[in-house]
């Protein structure tokens, strides 16, 4: 039977045992993935036993103590602090989530698990490589087209007609729900994914948008929208209650309402 | 030294950092032809901006009839008479037109039932020069900042700005006084690059940082602020820190005046509500300093909420859930995380916290940095320009209304863009950079990532946010203020003491936030220097032994110089502008801030 492993350079080693200083309350272990691209020495888990009297309730404030007081050497990326900026999204135990508004009691098990988020290049310990993610958001053009010469003042807009807006705008571009997209994992070269599709569907909802049609065209192939399999990770993981599938599946609809 | 290579880039122009303004400023040169870079820390869409909540304010007059200039009346009293009225007048008159184009691009207002922008009530926004309330701040439910910000960077997408993301600027090239470009580390390669430009634009934040406990990200370290200083040049009125009344207690986290905008009001202890003592008029929705002054005065004599008597209640229990889910759903969802509460139900539990800085990098009303020389107080510094909370225009003098900083963001960001477009020619030629104008900044560089002493940049940096926390906080003494200045010439003596860690290149972080906590030191040193010089109470700055305002002494605004070596503030000053922009509106004369 085949047997499949990881390249030779991404075993994850096990890494160094960070104890809690004596004295200290009630710890808890974070085991987190740890790589050093200027070491050339592969990945490694190291566990870090943090005294939780010490530092704040989310994952995110777990993270700062053992940067500050542990271990400065340890890399993520960080930035509101309060779920808005999208920074600090990585995989803790076992999902993709944001540190900073996932409280380190919610997760369950013994030992919490902290990695990257999946199947991206990492660059440094829980900072992915998130180019592609970018440039696909980017491909969806994510702006308003208008041909009708602009009014004076704002166009105008019915509160039914900006209602369709919401649970889209407010996505905050985090990348959770793509890089928990076991379609995006194997086909990510092609496949939009979750989240330049939900944008996609945003600007197409608008009433405002006059480019219906092209944004249509642009999406209709088999793989950049017909990859989504309706799996709902996606759904499942978005830390800001959003459904991208949701907004995928309509766009799927005004496509074959189109061919009607 | 390690040897370290730059690699060279050449534009017209270089804007530092992709927040609003710097968003709107390299939108414009873009859309004048000019070769325009970004270069950002971190990815556009995770600037502060996102975070802004409650609105933009413009005179559009959706909710009934509105003007610029009661919205200038309503800056000038709310800035206590520090603002520059120019300034104010092209903020004030240009804001429609700048919210319009907003639209234009696609943000996602709220809307009224006809189809406008929305907007709501915020504090210090007044008709008729002070009568009563108006609906002035253009609202995206509590998201404005974050529909904004996503939106400007989808337009930008749109244009050709060429976008450097993941650049740590260290330091501006000078030239014998003129501005150069800039240098960056690049954190996902661990290079570093020289950006020449005719022109550098910071738009680099505030530094809410300096705090121990703040609304501002982690990444508000104010680095323009810092540049600033190390390349001799002064900053303005920066003892001016805004206090927002409504952070999540023990979290920090923001809670939008959109809250108060809607209904929300603040009680005390005895279940009073408070406010309508302090400004009678307005109440809930007075300018941020006074609530915040308000709300300390009742946690000190005794009327303080919790088991400690140490925060206030704001509560939106009473407004309907429907409003709330429609208006709200943001500060909703953050209230439950970070105080466990259900704003349907339960008061929230807030508390003053660090929010904004007034001050900055001194500016006239083009976005041109300006400096003092010899008698010229408005000597514009070549090839450099600023916007955004990095600035000091003044516009928002010694305290800012709410809603008035997004305004400032895209008018004065759209302002830079005119200026930059009048002032240079795509193209031109740049002079050859020479190596001394840079070695200092590899020499800093490789300092700090070779700094092996005895102080880790977390504890220092806990330290200087401590001292500024009790020190310069919302009231001042002039005894906390003179410890204030020396536990911070403590924490700059220690600087050479300071312990990197990690001697990477790549995504070093340890040695990015202590590059960020030398940018925060200086501003907190400054900080802490100019308001223990100011002898008087204007705005946020609350003086408890010199309580009143003083104009014939101090209607001025503070210059700062830092010399890091020595660890000594130079202070001079620049006088109010006394003047308006054009003669359709008059200069407003100072009288008593009452509301």
């Amino acid at each position: 039977m085949a047997e499949f492993r990881l390249p030779k350079n991404s075993r994850i080693t096990n890494g160094k045992h960070h104890p809690a200083p004596a004295g200290s309350g009630k710890t808890r272990t974070f085991k987190i993935y740890r790589y050093d691209p200027d070491s050339g020495e592969n990945p490694r888990w190291d566990t870090y036993d943090v005294d939780l009297s010490q530092c704040g309730p989310m994952v995110l404030d777990v993270l700062i103590h053992i940067k500050n007081t542990m271990d400065p050497t340890l890399t993520f990326r960080r930035s509101c602090r309060e779920g808005i900026c999208g920074s600090c999204a990585m995989n803790i135990a076992g999902r993709n989530t944001l540190a900073c508004i996932k409280g380190h009691d919610e997760c369950p098990g013994d030992k919490v698990q902290i990695s990257p988020l999946p199947q991206m290049a990492v660059v440094k310990d829980l900072v992915p490589d998130l180019t592609l993610f970018y440039a696909q958001y980017a491909s969806v053009e994510p702006w308003l087209h208008t041909e009708t010469p602009e009014p004076q003042k704002e166009w105008r807009q019915a509160p039914e007609d900006r209602e369709k807006l919401d649970g889209l705008y407010e996505c905050i571009l985090c990348a959770c729900c793509s890089t928990s997209c076991p379609s995006y994992w194997w086909n990510q070269d092609k496949y939009l994914g979750p989240a330049a599709l939900l944008h996609a569907y945003r600007w197409i909802i608008d009433s405002r948008d006059e480019a219906t049609g092209e944004r249509l065209d642009e999406l209709e192939d088999p793989f950049k929208l017909y990859r989504c399999h309706t799996i709902m990770n996606c759904a499942q993981v978005c830390p800001k209650g959003l459904n991208p599938a949701k907004a995928i599946a309509e766009v799927k609809k005004m496509l074959a309402e189109r061919v009607v | 030294m390690a040897a370290y290579e730059f690699i060279d880039h050449k534009f017209d122009v270089v804007v530092v950092g992709a927040g609003g303004s710097g968003l709107r400023a390299a939108l414009g040169c873009a859309q004048a032809g000019l070769k325009t870079a970004c270069v950002t820390k971190v990815f556009p869409t995770r600037s502060h901006t996102v975070a802004a909540q409650g609105g933009i304010s413009a005179s559009l007059g959706n909710m009934g009839e509105d003007d610029w200039r009661w919205h200038m009346y309503d800056t000038v009293k709310g800035s206590d008479w520090l603002g520059d009225q120019d300034a104010i007048e092209y903020l004030c008159r240009n804001a429609p037109a700048a919210v319009y184009e907003l639209e234009h691009w696609g943000v996602p207002f709220s809307r009224t039932a006809d189809g406008k922008i929305y907007q709501r009530a915020f504090g210090g926004m007044t008709k008729n020069y002070g009568e009563a309330p108006i609906q002035r701040t253009c609202a995206a439910a509590d998201r404005t900042g974050h529909a904004m910000l996503h939106t400007m960077y989808g337009q930008s997408l749109a244009h050709e700005t060429e976008f450097f993301i993941e650049y740590f600027a260290l330091d501006l090239i000078m030239d014998e006084g003129i501005c150069r470009g800039v240098t960056a580390w690049k954190l996902d390669d661990g290079t570093l690059h020289r950006f020449q430009a005719q022109l550098v634009i910071l738009a680099t934040g505030g530094y809410g940082r300096a705090y121990f406990s703040c609304t501002s990200a982690h990444t508000c370290t104010g680095d323009g602020g810092g540049m600033v200083l190390r390349a001799g040049l002064p900053l303005q009125d920066m003892e001016f820190v805004q206090f927002h009344p409504t952070g999540i207690y023990g979290a920090g986290c923001l809670i939008t005046e959109g809250a108060r905008g809607e209904g929300g009001y603040l009680t005390n202890s005895e279940g009073e509500r408070f406010m309508e003592r302090y400004a009678p008029s307005v109440k809930d929705l007075a300018p941020r300093d006074m609530v915040s002054r308000a709300m300390t005065m009742e946690i000190r004599e005794g009327r303080g909420v919790g088991p400690k008597k140490d925060h206030i209640f704001l509560h939106l229990d009473h407004l309907d859930p429907k409003i709330l889910a429609e208006r709200l759903p943001g500060i909703s969802e953050s209230a439950k995380i970070f105080a466990g509460v259900d704003v349907t139900k339960e008061p929230i539990p807030v508390l003053p916290t660090v929010h904004y800085n007034m001050g900055g990098i001194p500016t006239n009303f083009y976005s041109e940095v300006v400096t003092k020389a010899g008698r010229d107080p408005d000597k514009v510094v070549p090839g450099l320009m600023a916007v955004g909370e990095a600035a000091c225009v003044s516009v928002h003098g010694a305290n800012r209304l709410g809603s008035n900083s997004l305004i400032d963001l895209v008018v004065f960001g759209r302002s830079a863009a005119l200026r930059a477009a009048d002032t240079i020619k795509a193209g031109a030629t740049q002079p050859e950079l020479k190596p001394e104008m840079t070695d200092p900044h590899l020499a800093r560089f490789d300092r700090f990532r070779n700094a092996d002493g005895g102080t880790s940049t977390a504890d220092l940096r806990l330290e200087m946010q401590r001292a500024m926390q009790e020190d310069a906080a919302v009231y001042r003494t002039s005894d906390a203020l003179k410890s204030g200045v020396k536990r911070m010439q403590d924490v700059n003596a220690r600087k050479p003491d300071i312990k990197v860690a990690d001697r990477s290149l790549v995504w070093n972080s340890d040695l990015m936030e202590t590059l960020e906590l030398d940018n925060l030191i200086g501003q907190a040193m400054v900080t802490v220097v100019g308001a223990e010089n100011r002898k008087e109470s204007r705005g946020a700055h609350a003086h408890e032994d010199f309580p009143d305002r003083d104009d014939k002494t101090w209607m001025k605004h503070t210059l700062t110089w830092f010399d890091e070596k020595t660890g000594k503030v130079k202070i001079d000053f620049r006088p109010v502008h006394s003047f308006t922009m054009t003669n359709d509106i008059a200069y407003i004369p100072p009288k008593a801030r009452v509301y």
